[in-house]
Formats: C-alpha cells, structure tokens, sequence
C-alpha cells in the first residue's frame, strides 16, 4: 500500500521510506535533509491546504503536496 | 593578503557574521554573469589582515541553484586560502550536511559554531571539543550577534595549516565505488578530486556532462547499484546523526512550545493569517505613503486646519509644513518633505545665482542638471521606508511564512508564493520591488516578474489617475459636463484592476510562451523568528538603497538632461520656452498617427492632439510628469492662462479635453472618455520611469532588457487599444474575446504538443525551421 507524505495528517508523524521524483527536485530534497529514515512530522497546511509544513531533522521545512508525493513513508501503527 | 571565504546555511547569521568581521571595510560587487551579490570586506581585528568573501547562502554544493553554483566555482576556481564554515548550532544537523561536502574540497575549513547562546538557553549542550577532535578541523564557538569569540575564530583561521587534502565522510559499502572515481579524477589531475568524485557519484550536473564521466558513472552504478545519489545523501546524515550529535546533550523536557512556535501559531493560523498579513501590509503603506497618518483627521473632509488657516506663514509655515498641513503625515510622507525641501531650496538658489545668465543656461541648470538630480533623490525617503520595513519582514522570518500562505494562489499563474512580495511593493513604487525579485530561485519567473511589477500601479501614476478620472466624473472645469455614471473613486479604483488583470495576464501568458518552465518547486526553510538586529537592518537597507542610487544617477540623469534639451531647443537650435514648437513638440506631432488606434492619436486633431504624445514621452522621466506637461502644453496650444498648476491636475486635463471638443466637433462624448481611459491605461502599463528601467536593466538577466522594454511597448500598445476600442464601440468586446479566448487555445494545444498532429501547423513549422 502507497503511504506518501502529501496524504498525512497534521500531527500524524512517521519515518521516510524511499524519495522518488524527478532529479531535481529529489536532489532539493535529499540536501534540505529529506533522506530514507529520517523522522518526519508533519505540522500543519497552509490556509489554502497546500503547501504543507513538517518538521524534519529538527527544523520547519515547507514543500508543497506535489512535491510530498515523492516522498514514501513506512506503515505506521 | 589571504583570502578567506564564508560559507554556510541560509539564515544561519552569516551576514551578521561577516559584518562583525569586516564593519566598514565591506563593498558589494557583482559575481561574473550574475545578479547575486558578492559582498568583500577585510578583517583588521587580528596580528594580520585577511580579506573575507561573503559566499551566498547555501544548503548544498550541488547545482539547485545560482547561489550553490557560485559559492562551488568559487572554492573551486579561485582557491581561497580557507573557508571559514558557520554553522547553526541550533540546527546542527542539516548545517553540517554542508560542513560534510566542503570537507571534500582541497581547501582549510574552519568551523564558527554560531547560536550556541539559543543552544544554552534551551537546555541542551554542545561539546565543542569533542565535536573538534570526530570532524577533524578547527571548531569554535562564537555569538555573531553579541560580537563573541570572533576574535578566537580568526585567530585559529590563520593559523590552520596552508593545505589540506579533501576527505569524505562517506564510507561502508561503496567506499569501492569512491575510490574508483577518485582514482579517475586524480589521474586527470584536477583539484580537489575527491569532491568531483563524490559529485560525480551524486549524478551532479556539472560533472555528468563530459561523455567520459559519465560512462565512467554507468559502469560504477552497474556495480555498485543505481542510486547512489540516494545512498550518499543518506550517508552522509547517518554520519552525522552516528558521530555529531552525540556531542549534543539533548536536555529532557522537548515537548515544550518555543515562543517561535507560539508566534507561529498565530501568524500561519488556518483563518487568521490572511487578514492578518493583509492587516500588516496596509499598515506598511500607509506609513509610508499616507498623507492621513492613523486617520487622525478622520475619513471625510477632515477637521483639521490647514497651516494657512491657523495663520502659519514663512519660513516656519515651510518647516511646519513638513509634518503637518490640515492633516497629519506619515513617517514615510515627512521623509519626503523634508527631501523635497531641501532639494528646492537649492533649486532656488541655483536660480537666483544663475539670474543674469542667459535662460537656456538657466534652464540647463536648474530645470535639467539639478531637475534629474533632484527626481533621483525624491525616490530615496519612500524607497528607504520601504525597504526598511520589508527587511524587518525579512529579518524576522516572516517573509517566508507569507510565501508559505500564498504559494497556492500564486501556483495558478505559474509563479511561487514568493513573487507576492515584489508585486504587492509594486503599488508603492517599482524600484524596491524590482531589486526584490532577489529573492526568488528561478531565473525565468523572475524575469516575468520585474516586467510585471511596473502594472502594479505605483504612487506616482496616481497623480494621472485622480486627475483623469476627476475630470471625466463631473469636473467644473468642462464646458459642458461629460456623463460616465460612476465616481471618481470607482473609476481609479477599476483602473487599479485593469492595472492587475493585464499583469496576470500577462504573466500567464510569458510562463506559456517566452518564459515556460514548469513551475519551480517549492521546497523551503521556514526559519525560526527572531526579533531583527538595528545594526543590520541599516547596513541591510544602505545597501539595497546604495545600489539604486548608483544606478539610478547616470541613467535617469543622461535621460533627463535629452528629454530637457529636446523640450526646450526648436530645430534652429534656439532655445524656446514652448515647448510646442520645440524638438519635442514636433516629435510629438510625427508620432500622433501611431496613438490613432489607442484613441489619443490622429483622431484627437493636429491642434490640441498631439499634446498626448508628448506627454507619454516625458512621463519617461517620471509618472508625474504627464499632468505637469499638460499644464505647459495647455499653454501652447493657447487655450489657458499662462502658469495653470492646481492642485490635482484636474484643471489642466480639463483644460485640454476643452480644447480638443472645441477643434474636433465630431467627436462623440463616448469616444472622448474611452481616449482618455485609454491614456491612462497605456501610462500605466507602458515603459515605466527611467529610474524604473535602470532598476529593471540591472536585475534582469542578461540580454533580457531589450525584450523587456519591448514586451512594455507591446503590452500596453494592446492593451489600450482593447480597451479603447471596447468603450467606444460595445461590439468590439466579443471579438476581443473570441481573438484571446482563440491566443489561447493555441497556446494550450502548442504546449500541450497536439498542433504537430494538424498538417497546417506542421507545414508552418518547417518552413519556418
């Protein structure tokens, strides 16, 4: 089962998985510390839903949906 | 003199950093072929002096964009004799993801371990000797904002080692791989090969290009596996977390809410942060351009007495007059009176010293030389309020979370939530909202954003605005009254939205055309907030306000001198102070035909028409002047008094409308106000003042300024006539929008590659190739 970032809930938090995507922006990802097994937690949508805002390795890093699709994460409980 | 090199995370303290390092001494140049800034300055605090060069912010070495290509070409090309690496303690992990490639270089690194004060303060310690001894180079902590431990830093900078060997971090299952592409590069004998190698292995643009290194990648990965790029990335933050943050005493209570937190909260909250940026953006305006300040005088007529009602006269009715004349200004309008005071009591002066000589010699004087000069300085007290409050939006953190709230509007036409910023500072005025189109990543959206900005009605094409519209609704200055059936306020404020319609347009239609490109991801930095340093925020605001000026003097100075000349000489080469027989005038006359289809050209009559061509010239110098040029030419075409100068412009356009009813009898009332609606259209989307276009000229890429000034004249050459057109003739409208609708849909068929398929298209396109 498919369990990417953009379909997270606020609050709901988990450990990465695989990136995918494109090479740019998975190389944008990889160096703003967005690497399989880091712990991510996503904290809240902007007013219009999108972007979105997580906390990863320790600070706020806003992407949007689209580019939180590339982005697998492990089964959570 | 060695040179150093500072590199580190945006949002770090590097800029505070390198202004505690080098004060005074720092100079801002330009980096080859780019409009990034490259700040220098030397360090005098020590036993010797070092030149330090300020490398942009970065996460990564890896070409994303312009700033991580500089700051690797730089290290590369120029050999630094150290980098002086700052990281934020508070954030050590995604900092030292960096510190971990410029390890990888050739070159000294020394690391300023900046923050650490926030660190203590939550509880937590850093180890800074141990963290010394697991990354192997120099580790010392310092407070940038405080001034501490730079002393000690640089010290240890100059006393490193001259040379050191590049080393990666990166070790386990491909450390084969590794030494296969080291081996590669060491053999061709480039600098730093263990830092291509890694790239090379990260599949880096700049390395994979060459045929050879490429091949040499796919026989790696067919042994090693594919992505390396993913496993690299990985072990570096396994590295890190595994050996750095061990120096990290995590304290226990973690849960607890930082005030960043709390601000953030409310600032970003689900419904409150739109009013409330909303709410933070008006208030910026109106302290810097309101003639109200806090509606004091209230919202109607006002109840406060002018200065000439109180009985304020002379010399303290001037000094008064700065901050008070029957209503309160804002900090940003006092700003500029004080300006212009100045300015025209050595306008004065250099008038009365030049009394005897000659009136061209005056004119040159006065009107031209000092004339440009003083336009240059009228622009500085707004811009720098300007600047001066967006930078604290800067400084504070705020400016991403505004990106952050807006992107998904801003997604629609193809831009970032970023390019809000520079569009909106556009209603003030377009310089400071042009240099502020820095801030955005791609160069093609930024380029489609400078051309737009000037459509954002800026403070000076008011002044048209009011004027027209104050005619055109009912002014007592017509002969006979013209009925458009709205007030003056409806029509400025419908004006204000064209102004955003063609600029959405406009940008939708450059992303699809000219300036496609899919729309730049947005994957960014919310920075903690904290409050802005005073010193900062100056050397911030002198240095943006430094650039116009620089700029700003040679182009708008050489252009007002020209438009002067040919204002006030005739052919003869004698100088005339009407301005209807002048170069200008009869340039005017000649270029009348081209307005015919905007509504102000042929049609208007050769007696008082030609009075709008020029006028759309000398609104070049600045957007005031168009009103001002009707006054004088209101004169020329001897239908007013000498001198007519009211307040708000409104007599002089009446005074032209008048006369060209008078020589043109056909022309319908319909036709008259759809001219003048059109006039105010083109003034607003056309080329914008020189300042402006110097501005625009500086940020914008190379080559990219002549297609810009073109894509003005194009823009509001069309847009006038549509909407000329439009009000005259009702029928026009549906052919206008068949003829877009028709734009695009060959737009979305081109893109979307279905035109290929139909043979007409296809034929077209080869005979064109």
């Amino acid at each position: 089962m498919s369990n990417l970032l953009c379909d997270f809930t606020v609050g709901q938090s988990g450990k990465i998985k695989a990136v995918l995507g494109e090479g740019r922006i998975r190389r944008r990802l990889f160096d703003m510390g967005v690497t399989p097994g880091a712990e991510v937690t996503m904290v809240k949508k902007a007013p219009l839903g999108d972007p979105i805002e997580v906390t990863i390795r320790g600070y706020q890093l806003t992407l949007r949906k689209d580019e939180a699709k590339c982005v697998e994460m492990e089964a959570v409980k | 003199m060695r040179t150093f090199a500072l590199a580190g995370n945006p949002n770090c303290g590097k800029t505070t950093l390198f202004n505690a390092l080098t004060g005074s001494t720092a100079h801002v140049g330009n980096w080859p072929g780019v409009t990034v800034d490259k700040k220098e300055g030397v360090y005098k605090g020590g036993s010797e002096k070092v030149n330090i060069v300020d490398l942009p912010g970065i996460y990564s070495l890896s070409p994303y964009t312009p700033e991580e290509v500089i700051a690797r070409n730089f290290i590369l090309d120029e050999a630094p004799d150290g980098i002086i690496n700052i990281v934020d303690a508070t954030n050590l992990e995604r900092n030292l993801y960096l510190t971990t490639q410029l390890l990888e270089m050739d070159v000294p690194v020394i690391i300023a371990l900046n923050m650490m004060d926030e660190v203590e303060k939550k509880g937590d310690k850093i180890d800074v000797k141990e963290l010394e001894d697991k990354i192997g180079v120099p580790v010392v902590s310092i407070c940038a904002l405080k001034n501490n431990g730079i002393k000690e830093l640089m010290e240890r900078a100059v006393s490193m080692p001259e040379t050191r060997k590049g080393k990666t971090i990166v070790q386990g299952n491909i450390s084969g791989a590794i030494e296969k592409a080291e081996s590669f590069y060491a053999a061709k004998e480039v600098t730093s090969p263990t830092f291509h190698a890694m790239k090379l292995l990260e599949n880096d643009e700049l390395e994979v290009d060459k045929k050879e290194n490429a091949n040499l990648l796919a026989e790696i990965s067919a042994e090693y596996g594919e992505d390396l790029e993913a496993v690299i990335a990985d072990e570096r933050y396994k590295y890190i977390s595994a050996h750095f943050t061990v120096a990290k005493k995590k304290s226990t209570d973690k849960a607890v809410l930082t005030k960043s937190d709390k601000i953030d909260k409310v600032l970003t909250h689900k419904i409150w942060s739109i009013p409330i940026f909303l709410v933070i953006l008006f208030a910026i305006f109106h302290l810097t351009f309101s003639e109200n300040l806090l509606y004091l005088n209230g919202f109607g007529d006002g109840w406060m007495l002018s200065l000439e009602d109180l009985g304020i006269e002379g010399g303290l009715a001037t000094f008064v007059g700065i901050f008070y004349d029957g209503t309160v200004y804002s900090p940003g309008v006092i700003l500029f009176n004080v300006m212009d005071v100045i300015t025209s009591l050595i306008g004065d002066g250099l008038s009365l010293a030049l009394e005897s000589a000659p009136d061209w010699a005056n004119g040159l004087v006065v009107d031209a030389v000092w004339g440009g000069i003083a336009a240059v300085l009228s622009f500085v007290p707004q811009i720098l309020v300007l600047f001066a409050f967006f930078s604290i939006l800067e400084d504070t953190g705020y400016m991403a979370r505004v990106a952050f709230i807006l992107d998904r509007i801003f997604r629609r036409f193809g831009l970032s939530g970023r390019a809000f910023m520079p569009m909106i500072m556009g209603f003030g005025c377009s310089i400071p909202a042009m240099i502020n189109t820095r801030t955005l990543a791609d160069d093609k959206e930024r380029t489609a954003t400078i051309r737009v900005i000037p459509f954002f009605s800026c403070g000076a094409k008011l002044p048209i605005l009011t004027a027209v519209a104050g005619t055109l609704c009912g002014s007592a200055y017509l002969d006979t009254a013209i009925s458009i059936g709205m007030g003056a306020e409806t029509l400025t404020y419908l004006m204000y939205l064209v102004g955003i319609i063609v600029a959405i347009v406009a940008v939708i239609f450059m992303r699809n055309t000219s300036m496609k490109g899919a729309t730049p991801p947005f994957i960014m930095e919310l920075p903690a907030y904290h409050a802005p340093g005073f010193k900062n925020l100056c050397l911030h605001v002198w240095d943006k306000l430094k650039h116009y000026v620089k700029k700003a003097f040679t182009i708008i100075f050489v252009s007002t001198v020209i438009i002067w000349f040919l204002s006030s000489f005739d052919w003869s080469w004698t100088w005339t102070d009407d301005i209807g027989s002048s170069i200008l005038g009869s340039i005017g006359k000649l270029i009348q035909p081209i307005f015919t289809p905007l509504g102000f050209g042929s049609q208007l009559g050769k007696e008082a028409g030609w009075v709008f061509a020029v006028a759309a010239i000398t609104g070049l110098i600045a957007k005031e002047n168009v009103i001002a040029t009707f006054g004088a030419l209101a004169v020329a075409v001897g239908k007013a008094v000498e001198g007519i100068e009211s307040e708000d412009g409104i007599e002089e356009v009446a005074t032209m409308i008048n006369a060209i009813r008078e020589s043109n009898p056909g022309l319908t009332d319909l036709q008259i106000v759809a001219a003048m609606i059109s006039f105010i259209v083109f003034n607003m989307t056309t080329i914008p003042c020189f300042a402006a276009c110097a501005t625009a000229r500086a940020e914008l890429p190379k080559g990219k300024f002549k297609w810009t000034v073109l894509f003005w004249l194009a823009t509001s050459y069309i847009a006038s006539c549509v909407i000329y057109t439009s009000i005259a003739w009702a029928w026009c409208i549906p052919i206008w929008l068949v003829l877009f609708a028709g734009i695009g849909v060959l737009i979305y068929f081109n893109n979307k590659g279905k035109l290929e398929k139909v043979k007409f298209w296809k034929n077209l396109k080869k005979n064109k190739a």
